[in-house]
């Protein structure tokens, strides 16, 4: 119904909902292609369990709203727009932080003000503005879904290297023995920073041997 | 990164060109007497009296921390140079020379993988990140000593330093800047002068750092005017502090005490991380001097030369700009 009112422009002339979900995973990478939502990656990547819930956390709104967004896409008007998206965006995110709030309070309590945060992780507002308010529900959740799995994977990578060496756990589980100095820098915010730029040197080294053209 | 790699290839394939205008090190020069390698020489034999005393008081522990951040260094610029494709010039000493540093600026009982994380850190984030050397911003030495400081408080922190069962005199009793903050005690002159007292391998020593620095200084190597500021506002802001009645040390203790000479003559005077000008070498050196004094007084850590000093290296480009030298006959008429 909704998909028939919308006349106004040429409809889902980008690219397809495969495309969308792949392109979110490593070519489009939020965090290490794109540089997108810079403030989770670097404040909630101490540990595992942290990282892990905030991906859980952005997947729920970004899917949220990158579906609500596409099937009001006919109303919006272009100078109000953004104003549309940060209202969508802010719902949901309520829902996760007083769920999180509710449910797992320790780690709304550790999360503290990045969860309410989301509300203006640029990755979210971005993906609304390239693909849902442009493309069909079918495409915007594909790329919602793929972007959120690009986004766990990326801030996995950060939070694995970080609580490794930081604390010598994963997930709060031990795996390095007792006698592992732990490097309190990597726990601390400069170790966030070294891991990323490192990290994101090796993607783009992977990235430019696999296609030597992008070069 | 990219512009320097034509401006080598032209001075190596032009050996006619009797000038070559660049900022230094030099990698190559044609007169053959100012090259980056007589240079880190000069600093190699200007570090000798600080190894010398670095042995007396910590015998053993010195060798260990000397061999392992000397060859993680060495090792870490043939592999890092290697992986950035680049053609790796461990004759230039400079990798030595940061090696050596870094375990004259480290605690006696630093366990050994300390100095391995800084060497690698000081090589690679410190220095080939930025292109190499003559690139970097910060002094690698002290970008290495910074990432295991915070890394590891305890194995590096003031109470690392002090060990009651060690066969070693000097190191039954705490720094002499940390008895003076929570002990209320001064070391003798005297002592701190020779060098027998607790503290990082190079820094004990001021006779040393004072024999080596002012050898560096008439060779030109090292520029004075950084290490006359350094020490000069040092000296200013101690003597108010002394006259005001704060704490128990005097103005000699605090130039005498710490790593100060030692920053002062080897880490500040980095000639890639340190200004270009004279004036802008005044200004580096008074800054330093004014950050160590504001942390030696007002901050948890009882020394603060590192910091001073990756402080002041960050304001090196902004100084070089503010400090442009004027022409002679004035500037260059405004072409309309």
């Amino acid at each position: 119904m909704t998909e028939a009112a919308t006349a106004a422009g040429p409809v889902d002339s980008g690219p397809t909902a495969g495309e969308r979900f792949i392109n979110g995973i490593l070519p489009e990478n939020p965090i290490y292609r794109q540089l997108l939502g810079m403030c989770p990656t670097l404040a909630v990547t101490g540990g595992m369990q942290p990282a892990m819930t905030m991906t859980g956390g952005v997947l729920f709104v970004l899917v949220c709203a990158n579906v609500i967004v596409s099937l009001i896409r006919g109303l919006l008007k272009p100078h109000l727009r953004i104003l549309v998206f940060t209202l969508t965006i802010a719902t949901f995110v309520t829902i996760v932080d007083r769920f999180l709030a509710a449910y797992m309070y320790q780690m709304s309590k550790q999360l503290g003000p990045y969860v309410p945060l989301i509300i203006v992780n640029c990755l979210i507002i971005s993906r609304c503005e390239v693909c849902a308010s442009k493309q069909s529900v079918r495409v915007a959740l594909a790329d919602a879904v793929g972007q959120s799995i690009g986004f766990g994977l990326a801030l996995a990578s950060i939070a694995s290297v970080r609580e490794i060496l930081g604390s010598g756990t994963w997930f709060g589980m031990r795996v390095l023995p007792a006698a592992w100095p732990e490097w309190v820098i990597m726990v601390l915010p400069p170790g966030a920073f070294i891991t990323l730029g490192l990290l994101m040197g090796l993607v783009n080294w992977y990235v430019d041997r696999r296609q030597p053209s992008r070069r | 990164m990219a512009e320097d790699t034509p401006r080598e290839a032209e001075a190596q394939a032009s050996p006619e060109a009797h000038i070559n205008v660049a900022p230094s090190p030099h990698l190559a020069s044609t007169s053959g007497a100012c090259t980056t390698r007589w240079m880190m020489l000069d600093v190699l034999i200007a570090l000798v009296p600080l190894i010398v005393a670095a042995l007396v008081v910590f015998r053993l522990y010195a060798v260990k921390q000397l061999a392992i951040c000397v060859v993680t260094c060495v090792v870490a610029e043939a592999l890092f140079t290697r992986w950035r494709g680049r053609h790796a010039n461990l004759n230039d000493l400079s990798a030595v020379v940061t090696g050596v540093i870094l375990a004259l600026s480290l605690p006696w009982s630093a366990p050994w993988y300390v100095g391995l994380i800084a060497g690698t850190v000081a090589i690679g984030l410190g220095k080939i990140v930025f292109g190499g050397l003559g690139q970097n911003l910060f002094n690698p030495a002290m970008v290495g000593r910074a990432f295991v400081l915070v890394c590891f408080p305890v194995a590096l922190g003031a109470t690392a330093y002090q060990s009651d069962t060690s066969a070693l005199d000097a190191v039954t009793a705490a720094t002499p800047l940390t008895r003076a903050v929570q002990d209320g005690e001064s070391a003798s002159l005297w002592s701190l002068f020779l060098g027998n007292v607790n503290g990082s391998l190079g820094e004990t020593s001021a006779l040393a750092c004072l024999a080596g620095g002012i050898f560096l200084c008439l060779r030109r190597t090292a520029s004075w005017e950084i290490a006359a500021g350094t020490i000069l506002s040092t000296a200013v802001v101690a003597l108010i502090a002394q006259l005001l009645g704060d704490g128990v040390l005097s103005m000699l203790h605090h130039i005498l005490a710490g790593a100060l000479l030692f920053g002062a003559f080897f880490i500040a005077t980095d000639p890639v991380s340190s200004p270009l000008t004279p004036t802008g070498k005044w200004i580096f050196g008074v800054g330093i001097g004014l950050f160590v004094m504001l942390m030696r007084l007002f901050s948890g850590y009882p020394e603060g030369v590192m910091f001073a000093v990756l402080l002041m290296n960050a304001t090196t480009p902004l100084i070089n700009r503010w400090t442009i030298p004027r022409p002679v006959g004035g500037p260059a008429p405004v072409q309309v």
